[in-house]
């Protein structure tokens, strides 16, 4: 009880300090913690058993971003910042932060007493080499984000400033764990960071250290005792455990083996039948910092895919509702637009397209599509990702709907790696993809659509190939105004451009279930959810 | 004995070769496949730039020419060094080493199971023709091997894991239980059950055919009669007279399965979390780890080839009458 009050008071002082954009998370914050501190006092003790699938490669979060590696080296690692779940900034290595009214100048006061896991303490110059100089070179995020400095600065040991060439508002959400991960200087700063002998062994200031990795079988994390929040953690360790087969994980929560499955653990057709489980809570929240939108993505440079009526007629052939129910068992929201619900500046007066078989013959034969002796109008070949079964079931959706408006659709298949090969050098007609928005248009929405980032080779980038020098106009000036409600009004424009021309058809804003055992508590709570650093989580007895 | 030796080594010159070609078509092919480590590791980041792939490229060493590559990974193997996988940033060789025993030990306790079963239940059920256990035998062989592996494991899993809660449902040991000596051996063995069974029924039904056909024809030849005839006791007719003359079929096809044990069996170790090396291969495909993968492939080579040449001497011991062929 001391320990958990001792952290509030922490809390509550940090967001005194900090200027009127943290203190709306302070006070929540102390809100959402309330009603734990009312229940129960933590009790200290006890080992989680959490699925990690698919197996990290290494889980240096600053070398490597994949999803395992940020549940896993979430706990390992820190960012200055996390989110409450509805995307403010709350303290993490920072415990205050003030932003100059110019929005040029971001300064952190960090947390005392940080330590590494090798006992090294932890300043601001790791800060300063975390940003100028590690990310830079390995983290394609944290890259785009700190190369908008003119400066970092360590004012002290406890003082950072971050001084930007021109003012980029979404800076403040690019601080979680996972796009910016504060790095050891002492071990990584005039090192080749890639082949860094220490990269098997992870050195972090996180309430968890690394202690084995059996390769194929299991991860153990054990208590930090030096962490800097007295008496936390409460658990006395962590077991990530790799169980590659989705059935085997489904049985592994049943039987009580595992108390927390995340992100694609569990396929979508065995959440209806987990959920009805007594001991188990099941919940979409924890997920609002990468806020995943889906979408089918549409290659211009291909005919007749160029032109938008035929673009809009497949948003009309698709039931979308059906996509959520029936494809992903009610998990997810129908979209409006490009930018998920929960994310910053998202609009929902737009353009929506309606389940309509009609309208979208109606609009083929506006382009001139007649339907041929065998009822065929067009022929497109529709690649699904390669992740998963819900993904092909879907391309065997897309071919009876758009074939009942007379487009034929040939299905094409793939891996992994010749997926993103294929994306990428732009060799496909129509493929399903989905992003992660990462708090802020500006971060994870604009890079889509933006005429800039068609760049051939690279994922994730505009691969479609839209232009529109009205977007990237909007875009732009979105990113650099700081007024909240002018940057409101670009956002919104872009939104209505975009739903009219359809360069993407946007299926679903995707919603994963995390299930998690009743025994755990404070697990998930921000909103990067199972990402976070579980310093205050604990396990009640049987 | 000299003619054995000299076979021996003739052997071993030809499997070098072959392995040389092996390695040789094994690079091409991976490299065959559209994508590369580079374009998968930026697919799983979920974010990506130029810089970032040509990175990774230029640390993979993928931005050289293909044949400067092959050359490399030629002559490093020459040298018994696997390459490096930069994905994992390790060696190969010690990523396969550790998880060799893993699939040896369920691979060989499921082989020499379901050999000496199948074996014993074929020749018992040749024995028993036509009455009921025969007709049991030869059903449950059916059903066992007629039924998908994947689906075995996983009921196996539910009755005995789940709904009895006997045996554990998957993985290698109790994780964190910190057992020692004779204890991890137990828990070992006690995780080892559901795979090894699941494995072994599959095979044994197989031998099982395949003993009791060959018994039944070997059965009906003169000198089985004539065995008979001089008054000897059915137990030493059918041991050293049919059986003896009836296994060479059995060993031919145990010989090429013991060759894919390092292979392991993918879906087995995939339902029940094992950490072997199928997995690893599986794995090494869709993240186009190219140097594990031709590591596994080398391997799996070797062993092939050593099991040919076992078999081959096998013949010799049981059957004197095969001469080793120069």
């Amino acid at each position: 009880m001391k320990h958990r009050l001792a952290a509030i008071h922490r809390l509550v002082a940090g967001g005194l300090l900090a200027t009127a954009l943290a203190l709306p998370a302070a006070a929540l914050a102390v809100l959402s913690a309330a009603p734990a501190l009312a229940q129960e006092t933590p009790v200290r003790g006890g080992t989680m058993n959490i699925i990690v699938q698919p197996e990290p490669p290494l889980l240096v979060l600053g070398l490597n971003q994949q999803g395992p590696t940020q549940t896993v080296a979430g706990k390992i690692y820190q960012g200055l910042l996390t989110y409450d779940q509805k995307l403010n900034p709350m303290p993490s290595l920072a415990k205050s932060w003030t932003v100059s009214p110019d929005g040029l100048t971001y300064t952190f006061k960090l947390q005392e007493n940080v330590k590494w896991h090798d006992g090294k303490p932890f300043t601001a110059k790791d800060v300063v080499f975390t940003t100028s100089k590690f990310l830079v070179e390995t983290h394609p995020r944290g890259r785009a984000v700190f190369s908008r400095c003119s400066s970092i600065t360590a004012l002290d040991d406890q003082t950072v400033e971050f001084k930007l060439k021109e003012p980029f508002p979404a800076f403040i959400q690019a601080f979680e764990v996972s796009s910016a991960p504060m790095m050891p200087a002492h071990i990584y700063e005039g090192t080749d960071y890639r082949a860094n002998p220490a990269n098997a062994t992870p050195i972090g200031t996180g309430p968890f250290k690394f202690k084995e990795w059996v390769k194929g079988s299991y991860i153990h994390l054990v208590r930090n005792d030096d962490y800097f929040k007295p008496g936390q953690p409460y658990l006395d360790g962590i077991y990530f455990r790799v169980i590659p087969d989705g059935v085997s994980r489904a049985l592994a929560l049943e039987s009580g083996q595992v108390q927390q499955t995340q992100y694609s653990d569990v396929e979508p057709f065995d959440v209806p039948r987990l959920r009805q489980l007594p001991h188990l809570e099941m919940t979409t929240k924890g997920y609002e910092f990468v806020a995943p939108m889906s979408w089918l993505e549409i290659n211009h440079r291909v005919k007749p895919l160029d032109d938008k009526r035929f673009r809009k007629a497949i948003a009309h052939a698709i039931d979308r509702t059906f996509i959520r129910d029936k494809i992903w068992f009610g998990l997810g929201r129908v979209p409006t637009g490009p930018i998920n619900s929960v994310v910053k500046f998202h609009d929902p007066k737009v353009t929506v397209y309606e389940h309509s078989p009609d309208k979208a013959k109606q609009l083929l034969d506006e382009m001139g599509l007649k339907p041929g002796a065998d009822g065929t109008r067009a022929t497109v070949k529709v690649m699904p990702m390669p992740y998963g079964e819900t993904w092909s079931r879907l391309g065997e959706y897309l071919k009876q709907a758009l074939g009942k408006v007379g487009v034929k659709v040939v299905l094409e298949s793939t891996d992994a790696g010749g997926w993103s090969q294929r994306v990428a050098n732009w060799d496909y007609e129509i493929t399903t993809n989905f992003l992660y928005q990462y708090g802020d248009p500006a971060l994870g929405v604009a890079r889509t659509y933006i005429s800039d980032n068609i760049r051939k080779g690279v994922m994730f980038s505009n691969t479609m190939g839209y232009s529109n020098p009205k977007v990237d106009e909007l875009f732009a000036g979105a990113a650099r105004e700081i007024d909240p409600a002018k940057r409101q009004e670009m956002y919104s424009e872009v939104q209505r451009i975009l739903t009219d021309e359809v360069p993407v058809v946007w299926l679903l804003e995707m919603e994963f279930p995390t299930f998690i055992d009743k025994r755990v508590k404070n697990a998930n709570t921000t909103a990067i959810g199972v990402n976070d650093t579980y310093d205050d989580v604990y396990m009640t007895a049987k | 004995m000299l003619g054995l030796a000299q076979l021996f080594a003739g052997r071993l010159v030809k499997a070098a070769a072959i392995l040389i070609t092996i390695v040789v078509l094994n690079f091409l092919l991976v490299h065959a496949a559209p994508g590369d480590p580079a374009m998968v590791m930026a697919g799983e980041a979920g974010a990506a730039d130029e810089q970032f792939v040509a990175q990774l490229r230029a640390q993979f060493g993928l931005d050289r020419p293909l044949t400067e590559q092959l050359a490399t990974y030629v002559g490093k193997v020459v040298q018994g060094d696997l390459g490096y996988s930069y994905r994992q940033q390790r060696p190969v060789w010690d990523i396969l080493w550790e998880r060799l025993p893993a699939t040896l030990l369920l691979t060989l306790t499921a082989f020499l199971l379901s050999l000496a079963l199948g074996v014993l239940l074929g020749a018992f059920a040749a024995v028993q023709v036509g009455r009921w256990s025969d007709s049991a035998i030869t059903v449950l062989a059916l059903l066992a091997y007629a039924t998908p592996i994947y689906w075995t494991g996983l009921m196996l899993s539910l009755l005995f894991a789940v709904e009895l809660g006997w045996l554990p449902a998957f993985g290698y040991e109790t994780i964190g239980a910190g057992y020692t000596g004779l204890d991890h051996a137990l828990d070992v063995a006690r995780h080892m059950v559901l795979p090894v069974v699941t494995l072994a029924l599959f095979y044994m039904a197989a031998y099982a055919r395949l003993t009791r056909a060959s018994m039944l024809e070997v059965r009906g030849q003169d000198f089985v009669k004539t065995a008979r005839a001089k008054g000897l006791g059915p137990l030493r007719i059918e041991t050293r007279h049919v059986l003896r003359n009836a296994i060479l079929p059995v060993i031919t096809v145990a010989g090429i399965q013991a060759g894919q044990l390092v292979g392991g069996s993918i879906l087995i170790e995939t339902v029940f979390a094992w950490p072997g090396i199928g997995r690893l291969a599986f794995e090494a495909v869709l993240q186009r780890d190219y140097q594990v993968l031709l590591g596994i492939f080398l391997v799996t080579s070797v062993m092939v080839i050593l099991f040919n040449i076992l078999t081959d001497l096998l013949y010799g011991l049981i059957d004197p009458r095969i001469q080793v062929a120069r």
